[in-house]
């Protein structure tokens, strides 16, 4: 193994290189300005922005990194334009996060840590960028646990709040076991195959004839792990205890960020490991291990239906979004279980308007606590009278949640409704369309509260300042342009599609 | 007026007003109001533009050609791959016979509604900004030739609806309000499933030869286009073109209400404030008819035709059946409210008759029930202002304390009796020859007469215990009608009486289109003129 190997990878690598250094930066001002740590989010920002600069850099480049030594075709590391758009993805809402943080009280009475705080940010973006374009079940693992790591420290970083701790317990007893689970699949996979790589793992299951039960067990297994990051049912018990209890700066960077480095870890796996081969119409054929098709149904459906339905109880509007994300995840799936490029494009145009729709919902609900100290429904009484801006938006952001035109959410709703009709799967279509009309119920209680009850003694106004004035308009107007003229999101998401390997 | 984009402008007039609107203080109460009423106004101006400017010999429905004041351009256009169609959605707006009539119905009645929002003191500018907002929805809807453009003008009236309603409303404002959206986003929702199985059934030819799927409702009319194996495709052995009909048309009822789906209507009118009553009666309901004929009926017209006979059951029913629940209320406005569900009855079975004179009439009753009920709710709201009651009972004899307005009440409840000379009465008389000369509803139709008289005894029973008999002292105090009421109820009397004795002023709108859409969907079933068959 020589030198020029690594030398020629790194070049591949710019933005995790960028992250690292990020950390390493981060860790040595937090020494060095031990008094004043103003200048940390600062830096931060910069990292975050560098690091954004190399993934914009990487588009349509495509290769592989760390090639791997049985066959130097393939590597650890596969990047290309499906893993680019998913770390711009992560890069937009890391940049929302530092917002959002600027203006948490919860994180602004902690600035004696803020250091720390930040440097476990950039390891979470670390462990998300290599988790996004990761081709190694060793890497996958790896760039899991790391992800997993930071958020759980972050999760109950504060230490305000009992829940919080709840919270960062709760989440790493729940992540240690989906992982734990996970590596017992990828050992088995590693056992039947004899290589660690996806792509070598692949042309391994098409040309031997394996035993179909262990590799489905060992795809199972791999599922619980990658289920519970996109908090999919059944593993998503852990994601309202975890979403209420965590500053909510970090709730929602888990809801967006994590989430989708979870969908761009589970799109490639089954992309590059169990895809043979793309038909003309972009459609997915599939190896036989069992049926792809009715698994990710039942738990697409599953998820979304028990997110939705949970909802409806929720009195704290936090716990009430956990739900809703859990929903949101479900709804995701639709465009992964119709396997084809159409579902794909129908994904990461979802994800594109999710990312704003609900960084802006959080950010709003942060806005308020700060000021009211709650996010119990009960508490937006009257508040769009009181605090008009922040009601109408919020109520903007919910509409599109919901999915109603002329919102962008529509949009993203219409396009897998698109891909669901076009694979002529319309039960399936009718189930998750009348879980929209289900949630509409829970969005519009809390534009019932703010618009329909009168202000009580004691709803206040809510003070804003320039600066989340201006990060709430900047998250309104993708959400109204997409609504009403979306070419340039489907644009862009149709130009991104492309998986290393087909 | 070649090129010039009116349909746009009479659209797209309330938001202007709109936006004006929010750019003022919420103190200028008088210049929000005024805003809004010039906004309506313009749109109501624009609207007899339209009428002067119109053919009445261009049939429209499935031509493009035959369509007046079309403005079509490229909205949305994302070039695809092999594997993935050019999508497209044009927006493409065009009026004929059938949506003429409706878009003088909505400015007509937003107009009205707005000068009846003159007392709405609780946060204004919200109001006349939402207010505005469904104006445009409406308007888009009825003026919309595609099926994208349709869809997202009939749902950007949810909102404003559900707050106008949950905000300015009575006591239990905030059931009916949630009532109302969660009943038509379900409708709504199914839709969306249509139009979009439709998108993928249909490929429309483009200017330079390229065939891609299309969102066109003319397109989507015309056979030629289909594809074989769409999956709403006639061409397709397993094609589910029955559901889907099915599908569409629950959208369209529960916005008519059409029984069973009726139960948010009620609750809906007795909360909503009475400006909001009339544009629900006047105009909202009439999207789920408009929506029949223009959609439903056209692009699954075999599918129209084997289901003909459960339309205007239906349409009994809800004739039947809102009578009789009306001849049970205790409030006025309730009462109001499920009449309303017995007129529509008519149009549903006036429409099942795929005959001229029945759709004719349907389309008419459509137009008449919107100013009628408009007049019987802001008469609702007349008493309903100065007494704070609505219970029938609770008057009395105030025919000898408010005369005028009596008088009023008394045309209202006649014309929606269906007494000769009042609009009303002609296209019910329409309706029922239509559906009469089918014999195939014959015996629905000849059962759906009690419900004129179920209508008259309901109304003049109304009359008779709202107004007649020993005054009550407590009313002893109540005035008559005030200027501005007058400018609200004289314009609608007109209407009223006018159409009833010439019809033919609205009928000869429609007829060219009407014998088109008949001529499309029964294919040559004969070409009756209404006009002449009134003479």
């Amino acid at each position: 193994m020589d030198l020029s190997f690594i030398t020629e990878s790194l070049y591949f690598v710019k933005p995790e290189i960028a992250a690292s250094a990020s950390i390493i930066l981060l860790v040595l001002l937090d020494l060095i300005f031990h008094k004043n740590k103003t200048i940390i989010p600062y830096v931060a920002l910069a990292g975050i922005i560098i690091t954004g600069i190399f993934v914009v850099d990487q588009f349509n480049i495509s290769g592989f990194a760390f090639l791997s030594t049985d066959n130097p075709k393939y590597g650890m590391i596969a990047v290309d334009n499906f893993g680019a758009f998913f770390k711009l993805i992560i890069i937009i809402s890391s940049i929302f996060v530092v917002a959002f943080s600027a203006y948490s009280d919860e994180i602004n009475k902690i600035t004696d840590r803020l250091g720390e705080y930040y440097a476990l940010i950039f390891g979470m973006i670390l462990g998300m960028l290599v988790l996004i374009s990761a081709s190694d079940l060793i890497l996958i693992y790896l760039s899991m646990e790391l992800l997993s790591l930071s958020s759980y420290v972050l999760a109950g970083f504060t230490k305000l709040r009992d829940r919080s701790s709840e919270a960062s317990l709760k989440y790493l007893l729940y992540g240690a076991t989906s992982t734990g689970m996970m590596l017992f699949g990828i050992s088995i996979l590693y056992g039947l195959t004899g290589s660690t790589n996806l792509y070598i793992i692949s042309a391994a299951l098409q040309t031997q004839s394996l035993n179909l039960l262990t590799l489905a067990f060992s795809i199972i297994l791999i599922f619980a792990g990658i289920g519970y990051k996109i908090s999919s049912a059944p593993f998503h018990f852990w994601t309202p205890d975890v979403y209420e209890g965590a500053p909510i700066s970090i709730t929602a960077y888990l809801s967006v960020a994590s989430k989708a480095a979870g969908f761009a870890l589970l799109i490639r796996f089954i992309k590059t490991t169990f895809v043979t081969f793309v038909d003309d119409n972009g459609n997915w054929q599939l190896l036989q291990v069992f049926d792809w098709e009715s698994l990710l149904i039942i738990i697409s459906l599953l998820t979304m239906t028990l997110g939705n339905f949970t909802a409806l109880w929720q009195r704290n509007l936090k716990r009430m979004l956990a739900y809703s994300s859990i929903a949101h995840a479900g709804y995701l799936m639709l465009g992964l279980l119709v396997f084809s490029n159409q579902g794909l494009i129908a994904i990461l145009i979802y994800f594109t308007i999710y990312l704003f729709m609900n960084l802006g919902a959080f950010f709003i609900v942060m806005v308020i606590a700060n000021k009211t100290g709650s996010e119990d429904i009960d508490d937006y009484d009257g508040l769009g009278f009181k605090s008009s801006f922040l009601g109408v938006s919020l109520a903007i952001f919910l509409v599109s949640l919901t999915g109603l035109p002329p919102t962008a959410g529509f949009i993203g709703k219409l396009y897998l409704f698109i891909a669901l009709v076009d694979a002529k799967m319309l039960t399936v279509a009718i189930i998750a369309l009348l879980n929209t009309v289900v949630s509409l119920y829970y969005y519009i209680r809390v534009l019932k509260h703010m618009f329909l009850t009168s202000p009580t003694e004691k709803t206040e106004k809510i003070p804003l300042n320039f600066g989340q004035i201006a990060v709430i308009i900047i998250m309104l107007i993708p959400i109204l342009l997409f609504g009403v003229y979306f070419s340039p999101v489907v644009d862009l998401a149709k130009s991104y599609i492309t998986i290393l390997g087909f | 007026m070649e090129g010039f984009p009116i349909l746009t402008l009479i659209t797209f007039v309330p938001v202007l007003g709109m936006l004006i609107i929010l750019l003022l203080p919420g103190e200028q109460k008088q210049t929000i109001k005024i805003t809004s009423l010039a906004a309506t106004g313009v749109q109501l101006v624009l609207a007899v533009i339209l009428l002067a400017g119109y053919n009445y010999n261009a049939g429209g429905v499935f031509q493009q050609g035959s369509f007046q004041f079309i403005e079509k351009a490229r909205w949305i256009e994302i070039e695809g791959f092999d594997w993935l169609g050019t999508l497209k959605v044009d927006y493409f707006m065009g009026i004929d016979g059938i949506s003429m009539p409706m878009v003088l119905l909505t400015a007509l009645i937003s107009f009205i509604a707005c000068i009846s929002s003159w007392n709405i003191n609780k946060s204004p500018k919200g109001y006349f900004a939402l207010f505005l907002l469904l104006d445009t929805g409406m308007m888009g809807v009825f003026v919309s030739l595609d099926f994208f453009l349709f869809y997202i003008f009939w749902e950007l009236m949810l909102l404003p609806m559900y707050f106008l309603i949950g905000i300015w409303g009575g006591p239990r404002k905030e059931y009916a309000a949630i009532k109302f959206f969660i009943y038509t986003l379900l409708g709504s929702v199914f839709m969306l499933l249509v139009m979009i199985g439709l998108y993928f059934s249909a490929s429309e030819t483009l200017a330079d030869g390229s065939q891609v799927f299309t969102f066109n409702l003319l397109a989507l009319m015309d056979k030629a286009n289909y594809t074989a194996d769409g999956i709403l495709s006639p061409f397709n052995p397993d094609n589910l073109r029955f559901i889907a009909y099915i599908a569409l048309f629950a959208g369209f009822a529960i916005k008519i209400p059409m029984f069973p789906f009726h139960t948010w209507l009620p609750d809906a009118h007795v909360e909503a404030p009475t400006p909001i009553s009339v544009i629900l009666a006047g105009v909202l309901l009439k999207m789920g008819t408009y929506g029949i004929l223009r959609i439903s009926f056209p692009i699954f017209p075999e599918i129209t035709k084997d289901l003909a006979w459960y339309i205007a059951l239906f349409g009994m029913v809800n004739i039947i059946y809102g009578a009789f629940v009306a001849l049970a209320q205790k409030d006025f406005k309730k009462l109001i409210a499920y009449s309303s569900v017995s007129h529509m009855g008519y149009v549903l079975l006036g429409m099942a008759s795929l005959t001229t004179a029945g759709i004719n009439g349907a389309i008419f009753q459509m137009f008449n029930h919107g100013t009628i009920t408009a007049m019987l709710f802001l008469i609702v709201g007349v008493i309903y202002d100065r007494a704070h009651t609505r219970g029938i009972n609770d008057f009395g004899g105030l025919a000898s304390q408010m005369p005028i307005y009596t008088g009023f009440v008394t045309v209202a409840f006649f014309a929606a009796i269906g007494l000769p000379s009042m609009s009303g009465f002609i296209s019910e008389a329409l309706v029922f020859i239509g559906a009469f000369g089918v014999e195939e509803i014959r015996v629905l139709t000849i059962i759906s007469t009690l419900g004129i008289l179920l209508g008259a005894a309901y109304m003049l029973w109304t009359l008779q215990r709202i107004f007649f008999g020993n005054l009550n002292e407590k009313w002893s105090g109540l005035k008559d009608l005030t200027a501005r009421e007058y400018v609200m109820l004289v314009p609608l009397t007109i209407i009223i009486i006018f159409l009833g004795v010439y019809p033919s002023a609205m009928l000869d709108i429609m007829n060219t289109s009407v014998n088109t859409l008949v001529d499309f969907v029964t294919i040559k079933v004969g070409n009756i003129s209404v006009s002449g068959l009134l003479n």
